[in-house]
C-alpha cells in the first residue's frame, strides 16, 4: 500500500489515476496513523516551497516524514515534494528543508543560458548518473515531463539523474530508500508509469 | 534539451469530437476517448480539449470525457472553451486537466488571468488568442474568431504574460483551415515579445509544415493541429520521425 501524503499542495488526480492504472493499492491521506500503516509513501507537490514547508511543519508532517524515512520506509518526493526533501530552498527567501537529501532548491534563472525559457516546461530526456532501483525499468534517454522554475543545486553524490537545459539540471535524487524526481512521473506517459511501478517494488 | 511538442486538439460537443473549417460548419468525427488513446500511442506530447458545448447537460458530458481520458492517458492535458471564472478552472482541474486555456473569458474579464495564476500558478494558465490581420495589424478576435475586438494582439499577449499567463496558443485566423502552413510571420512577431512557451496553431496541412515551423521560428515550442490528425492525413509518429531526421529535438 502506497500512502500519498495529502497536505493540500497540488492536484492529485493524475497521481491517483496512474497508480490505479498500474493496479497499485494506494490511499490519499493527511492522517499520520493511516500513512504510518502504508509500506511506502509519496510526497507530491506543486506550488511555493515556503507555503508547503509551513504546512508540513504546522501539522507535524515534517517530523513524521523524517521518522518514517529513518525507519527505512521507501519515500518518493515528486516536483516540489523533491525540493522539500533537500537541505533548503532559496524560493522567495531562504527556507530550511527536511535535509534528507543534499542540495538546495535554487532559481534556474541566472544559472541557465539567458535565452532559455523559465519555467523549464515540457519533455526532456534523462541521463542517469548512477544506478537506482527507481529506474530499473527505465532506459538512458527516456523522456519525462518537467514543470519547474527552481532546481536542486549541489545535490552531489545524491544525484541520480539529470536533464540537459544548458546545464545538467537535477532530475532525480536519492539516498538509500529516500528517492525523488523533479519531473512528474504521473505525467510522463509510459516512461513515467515504469518509474512508478519501480517505486512500488523498492 | 526540451523537445518540440506536437499537440492534437480535440473540439468536443455533446461528448463527441467535431471539427469545423475556417470557423464554419461542424462535422462529427469520432469518440474522444478512442481518439485520445490513438494519439497517445502515436506519440502526441500533450492533448488539448476544447469544450464547444452549448448547454449545461453537455458540459457534464465534457467533464465525463475529460475524466475518462485522464484516467487512462498520462500526458499533459489542457482544457479550453467556456472558461470564464476561477470556478471553471477548479471544475476542469478536478477532472484531470493540468492546464486551462482562456480566450473570450479573458477578453470579457482580464483579471481572470491574474486571479487564476495566483490560485493555481502560471504554469496552469494558458492564454489562447485568435488573431487576424486587419489593415496590416495583428488584431485580437473574440467568440471563436467571429468578433473583432479592435485590440492589438501583440499588446494583448504582453499584458497577459505580465499578469501571469504561462503559455500562449496563437491561432492565426488568416491561415486556419487553409492548410498552407503555419503563420510564420505572426508567430515570429509574438516570439520576439514574450518569454513564455508559444504554441503555434492554424494552417498545418502536411508534416513538412511542422518542420518549416520549428526551423523558421525557433522560439516556437509546439505545433497544434486538429483535422489533419483526426483524418489521418498526418500520422504523429511519422511526423516526429521526420522532425527528428531534420535535426529537431522530439520525444520518440
Amino acid at each position: 500500500m502506497i500512502g500519498i501524503v495529502d497536505y493540500g499542495a497540488g492536484n492529485l488526480f493524475s497521481l491517483k489515476s496512474s497508480l490505479k492504472f498500474l493496479g497499485i493499492d494506494h490511499i490519499v491521506s493527511a492522517d499520520k496513523e493511516a500513512l504510518a500503516r502504508c509500506d511506502r509513501l509519496i510526497l507530491p507537490g506543486v506550488g511555493a516551497f515556503g507555503d508547503a514547508r509551513a504546512i508540513l511543519k504546522e501539522s507535524g508532517t515534517d517530523v513524521f516524514l523524517l521518522e518514517q524515512a529513518s525507519s527505512g520506509k521507501p519515500l518518493l518526493g515528486i516536483c516540489l515534494g523533491m525540493q522539500l526533501l533537500l537541505q533548503g530552498s532559496e524560493e522567495f527567501g531562504s527556507h530550511e528543508g527536511l535535509g534528507l537529501i543534499k542540495g538546495r532548491a535554487c532559481p534556474l534563472k541566472g544559472d541557465i543560458d539567458e535565452h532559455l525559457k523559465v519555467p523549464h516546461m515540457g519533455w526532456n530526456s534523462l541521463h542517469f548518473t548512477q544506478k537506482s532501483p527507481l529506474f530499473k525499468y527505465s532506459a538512458e534517454g527516456d523522456w519525462v515531463y518537467f514543470v519547474h522554475s527552481f532546481y536542486g543545486k549541489g545535490c552531489g553524490e545524491d544525484t541520480l539523474a539529470t536533464a540537459d537545459y544548458s546545464l545538467p539540471v537535477t532530475a532525480a535524487v536519492g539516498r538509500g530508500k529516500v528517492l525523488a524526481t523533479q519531473f512528474h512521473p504521473e505525467k510522463s506517459g509510459k516512461a513515467g508509469l515504469r518509474i512508478l511501478r519501480a517505486f512500488a517494488e523498492v | 534539451m526540451l523537445a518540440k511538442r506536437i499537440i492534437p486538439c480535440l473540439d468536443v460537443r455533446a461528448g463527441r469530437v467535431v471539427k469545423g473549417v475556417n470557423f464554419e460548419g461542424v462535422k462529427d468525427v469520432t469518440d474522444p476517448v478512442t481518439l485520445a488513446k490513438r494519439y497517445n500511442e502515436e506519440g502526441a506530447d500533450e492533448l488539448v480539449f476544447y469544450d464547444i458545448t452549448a448547454s449545461h447537460e453537455e458540459r457534464k458530458l465534457f467533464t465525463d470525457v475529460l475524466e475518462e481520458v485522464a484516467s487512462q492517458i498520462f500526458i499533459p492535458l489542457t482544457v479550453g472553451g467556456g472558461i470564464r471564472t476561477v470556478d471553471d478552472f477548479a471544475r476542469v482541474l478536478g477532472c484531470g486537466a493540468d492546464k486551462v486555456s482562456v480566450n473570450s473569458g479573458a477578453i470579457a474579464d482580464f483579471s481572470l488571468i491574474g486571479r487564476a495564476a495566483n490560485k493555481y500558478g502560471s504554469q496552469c494558465v494558458v492564454l489562447s488568442m485568435d488573431v487576424k490581420r486587419v489593415d496590416g495589424k495583428f488584431t485580437l478576435f473574440a467568440k471563436g474568431g467571429r468578433e473583432n475586438t479592435g485590440i492589438d494582439a501583440m499588446e494583448w499577449a504582453r499584458r497577459g504574460v505580465g499578469d501571469g499567463a504561462g503559455e500562449i496558443v496563437l491561432n492565426s485566423i488568416d491561415t486556419d483551415g487553409v492548410k498552407g502552413g503555419f503563420d510564420l510571420e505572426m508567430l515570429g512577431e509574438l516570439c520576439s515579445i514574450v518569454d513564455v512557451p508559444v504554441i503555434a496553431s492554424g494552417g498545418a496541412g502536411r508534416a513538412e509544415d511542422f518542420v518549416t515551423l520549428f526551423k523558421s521560428v525557433p522560439g516556437v515550442d509546439a505545433g497544434l493541429a486538429a483535422s489533419i490528425f483526426h483524418f489521418e492525413e498526418v500520422n504523429i509518429k511519422k511526423l516526429k520521425e521526420m522532425l527528428k531526421a531534420s535535426g529537431i529535438p522530439v520525444r520518440i
